[in-house]
């Protein structure tokens, strides 16, 4: 048989599990990586944007002719052109409530007003220097606790999205803030506080801050022959594909979307953000356009939510926690974004990862006159961690209890319901906050000092939802020479979803992952995908993938039955396409969708059976030194934990644990965006600071639990954002074991320190 | 408004010449006119490192470097440092053997960085890394690695 002149090849088992380096790793080191901040494209126009320079108010007069004056200016744009090509200028994931350019009305300071289009950039940003507006100023709004009581409104009315039918019924209503009011109510919260032993109830702050990918926001458009190309640096090129298709009227296979590399996204990059504007510039323009903003424009186009959070507990004699109530107002600036989205997933896991019978939930998406918030790694879950670890720290320590212990008393386990009533599975969550203690050898006492260096170390745990239901679609091409491309819309941002994505097919498809090519995102090729967000990629894509390999592989026995080769003949497919077409021909091609099973909360209750696919776990410990004298604090070590599954590449995950680690260490001790009268006043490098080499702890672990998420691709789930969630509660946690005071707001910087201890009196006796 | 000049310079070891208005940056010039896009302008302030490009052998800042100082100059950018094609500078295969960054926007100028950190201190200690990387911002925060990569390269520059 002709089967047996040909060498079997070597089964390059053991593809997941693997430790390579990233498919791309030649193309980053020698600069060569393709970004959209790298294209240009014949004939392209350059955008600048003029900004509002006040927070709230109508827009009376706009002066553009100087602009359009300039030599060089191709066009100068605002609301009412861009309404000739698109009658309803109105955008947003879950409301359409955001203006292309702003629209009679600005809501926040740097709201984009006008546009100047020129062919080199340069031109077109002294030009757009040139424009100037007339406002009728109006009072704003700017605190979200304000803002939800407040006579002053940022929207007239709510314009909710069709595509989340969980926000119908806010279609028209008026006079409010309040986007989205999610509740979640299990067992009698009040009657479990009437019979606690013990009440404890705080109040907590956390900061807005922003994601400041290294690559700023860019996009291009190329609107021509009645389709569109869009280049745009996006985290979800599908859902950009459909918003456009809907702004436009056009059918979706008129606009094609393509998503090179990313530098960085962090959750910025998602649902529209410059696409919309360069789309509507290129049909005016009937040229390409692009428009790149600069780091310092970055502020102004979307951040992380500040929040307010009202947390109560009722614990009983034996240190059970019996009720929590919790009230979570999310600032989410002048436009919804995501915001509600945010304000649902972080709301039902708002209590903690504990086992609690009576829980209050109340959460609020509320509109104010600044930056629009969205998502940025953890969905809120960080935000909402702050408070419950803080919280809880507090009570173990005023019931005199090891904060270990009261943790561990009271910590939610599988099998065992979660506050919307869903069962937990597979949330490693115990095994967590053991290797945390382990690695903080917790059971060691540590020497706190007397003097002017004192000594505190804190531990926190956290847990997340992940969004649903959301859907992955996913391709594999199996070309005639033997080789395979993988056609996913997973957008790589520097997470490693090539690479892992790529193990995974070669797993199934029994392949050398390195020998596989990862298309990248272009609608017109690679299939659906939800977004490249939340934590879901490995899961929803990942799965995906799998099946899609496994359908190629059915398609090939298929093939072989179809040629008479007997099965377990183990002939390459490249010999059984040869064999059909008698020639280096055809394709094998696998196709796989996954979405998991969801059951929408209850609009009354937030009671849930399936509230999310798998739970994200993350856990944290920290040691600080502080200078009781001037308040100035380092973490001098930082152990970071989470429950990932099982790990599909260790060394990158690895890598992705430590770095998310960090970005939300920049969250906890520096990042804040400060506001004075509705205006930023530190949007720059130069004021906004993040974290650098210098502010790596002495000590820094992280480590992942050896766990198994049952239905996830082989064993895998989620980790992008799991070492952020518990990283601020436990710097904080250490701070007030250091030096007896607690902060309650976010950032925790030297400021704040030598201010509590200012007002706590500490050290100043012995001292004198 | 802007005065155009010729300015005459070697970019990585050939000769070249570009017209350059007064306004343009480095970065610019090798973007727009060399197709050269390793050095990227991140935070415009000089403040992340991420538009590094070497000038008679030391490092600047590309965004805020003047291409009409360029006259007379040399000049290596990220493109210019593997030997071959198919080969690469041992500090560039220290940062993938290390695995030390992510989205690899940042990557060129912290390797040129560290090249030139070498070319000063053959065995730098952590504390020597960390500080005169200090000035290169990795969001994705791939720092750990990053210090492993750089004492990787030294061992290998070195020979070890």
């Amino acid at each position: 048989m002709a089967s047996q002149t040909l060498t079997t090849p070597a089964m390059p088992a053991g593809q997941v599990g693997r430790s390579i380096p990233r498919l791309e790793a030649a193309a980053k080191v020698t600069g060569r990586a393709e970004y959209v901040h790298n294209m240009s494209l014949p004939g392209m126009l350059h955008g600048k944007i003029f900004r509002s320079v006040i927070p709230h108010g109508k827009i009376k007069h706009l002066d553009l002719d100087a602009a359009r004056a300039v030599e060089g200016v191709f066009l100068v744009a605002a609301i009412d052109d861009i309404r000739k090509v698109i009658a309803h200028p109105y955008y947003g994931p879950a409301f359409h409530d955001q203006p292309i350019l702003a629209d009679g009305k600005v809501r926040y300071a740097g709201e984009p007003v006008a546009v100047v289009l020129a062919d080199e950039a340069h031109i077109a940003e002294e030009a757009a220097g040139l424009i100037s507006a007339e406002y009728e100023e109006l009072p704003g709004v700017y605190d979200e606790v304000e803002a939800h009581g407040a006579q002053v409104f940022v929207h007239d009315e709510l314009k909710p999205a069709a595509t989340f039918p969980d926000l119908a019924h806010l279609l028209g209503r008026r006079d409010t803030n309040v986007a989205l009011d999610f509740q979640l109510r299990r067992g009698d919260a009040d009657a479990a506080f009437a019979a606690a032993e013990h009440v404890f109830e705080h109040h907590f702050r956390t900061q807005p801050t922003m994601h400041t990918p290294l690559e700023p926001f860019v996009s291009i458009a190329d609107a021509s022959g009645g389709s569109l190309t869009l280049h745009t640096a996006s985290q979800n090129p599908s859902f950009v594909r459909i918003e456009i298709a809907r702004l436009l009227g056009w059918p979706e296979n008129r606009v094609r979307v393509k998503v090179p590399y990313l530098g960085g996204g962090f959750g910025g990059k998602l649902y529209i953000k410059l696409e919309a504007l360069v789309t509507a510039l290129s049909l005016i323009a009937r040229r390409p356009v692009k428009i790149s903003l600069t780091m310092q424009e970055q502020f102004f186009m979307v951040m992380r939510h500040a929040a307010t959070i009202r947390i109560k507990s009722g614990v009983d004699k034996s240190g059970r926690i019996t009720a929590r109530s919790c009230e979570v107002w999310w600032n989410g600036g002048a436009y919804a974004d995501i915001g509600p989205r945010v304000t649902q997933k972080a709301g039902f896991t708002a209590a903690g990862p504990y086992d609690i019978d009576n829980v209050e939930l109340n959460s609020y998406a509320v509109y104010t006159n600044r930056t629009p918030a969205g998502a940025l790694r953890g969905f809120g879950a960080p935000q909402t961690c702050w408070a419950y670890e803080t919280h809880t720290d507090m009570i173990a320590a005023k019931l005199g209890i090891d904060q270990l212990a009261f943790r561990r008393m009271n910590l939610l386990h599988d099998g065992r319901p979660q506050a919307t009533g869903t069962i937990l599975r597979d949330a490693a969550i115990d095994k967590v906050l053991d290797r945390v203690a382990e690695r903080m050898n917790w059971g060691t006492p540590l020497e706190r000092g007397t003097g002017r260096i004192r000594r505190g170390r804190g531990i926190a745990i956290g847990f997340k939802g992940i969004t649903a239901p959301t859907t992955s679609v996913a391709m594999i091409n199996l070309y005639a020479d033997g080789s395979c491309g993988l056609y996913i819309g997973t957008v790589d941002m520097g997470q490693g979803s090539d690479t892992c994505m790529a193990q995974i097919a070669a797993e199934v498809l029994n392949l050398d992952a390195e020998s596989i090519k990862v298309i990248h995102p272009d609608t017109d090729v690679t299939p659906y995908d939800m977004g490249t967000l939340g934590s879901r990629s490995t899961f929803h894509m990942g799965t995906a993938v799998r099946l899609a390999a496994l359908d190629a592989n059915q398609k090939i026995a298929a093939l072989a039955e179809e040629l008479g080769v007997p099965p377990n003949s183990n002939l390459p497919f490249s010999e059984l396409l040869r064999r059909k077409y008698r020639m280096q021909a055809g394709n094998i091609i696998g196709i796989g969708s996954f979405i998991p099973g969801y059951d929408k909360p209850d609009q009354e209750t937030g009671q849930s059976a399936n509230v999310t696919p798998f739970w994200g776990v993350g856990g944290s410990g920290a040691e600080v030194e502080i200078d009781i004298e001037t308040g100035e604090f380092k973490v001098t070590k930082l152990v970071n934990v989470a429950d990932v599954g099982a790990a599909i590449n260790p060394k990158l995950l690895a890598a992705q644990l430590s770095g998310a680690a960090i970005m939300q260490l920049g969250f906890t001790t520096s990042e804040n965006m400060l506001y004075r009268d509705g205006q930023l006043t530190n949007g720059s490098f130069a004021d906004y600071k993040i974290p650098c080499l210098l502010d790596m702890p002495a000590v820094f672990i992280n480590e992942f639990v050896e766990s198994r998420q049952h239905d996830g691709p082989f064993g895998a789930k989620g980790a992008g954002e799991s070492t952020t969630i518990a990283v601020s509660p436990a710097i904080g946690n250490a701070i007030a074991d250091a030096i007896g005071v607690r902060l309650m707001d976010l950032p925790l910087t030297a400021e704040a320190i030598h201010g509590a201890i200012l007002a706590a009196g500490i050290g100043g006796d012995d001292e004198h | 408004m802007s005065t155009e000049r010729t300015v005459r310079f070697s970019l990585n070891g050939r000769a070249v010449k570009a017209h350059v208005a007064s306004h343009e940056s480095l970065v610019q010039v090798l973007r727009d006119r060399f197709d050269l896009f390793g050095s990227r302008e991140s935070c415009g302030q000089g403040l992340c490192g991420c538009c590094t490009v070497i000038v008679d052998g030391k490092p600047v800042s590309g965004c805020l470097y003047l291409a009409s100082f360029l006259d007379g100059t040399s000049v290596q950018t990220i493109e210019g440092l593997a030997p071959a094609d198919d080969r690469l500078d041992p500090v560039q295969e220290a940062f993938i053997e290390a695995g030390a960054f992510q989205c690899g926007f940042c990557t060129p100028g912290f390797i040129l960085m560290t090249k030139h950190l070498l070319a000063e201190n053959r065995a730098p200690s952590d504390d020597d890394i960390r500080h005169y990387l200090t000035g290169n911002l990795c969001r994705c925060s791939a720092y750990p690695e990053i210090v492993a990569a750089v004492k990787l390269a030294a061992t290998k520059q070195r020979g070890g």
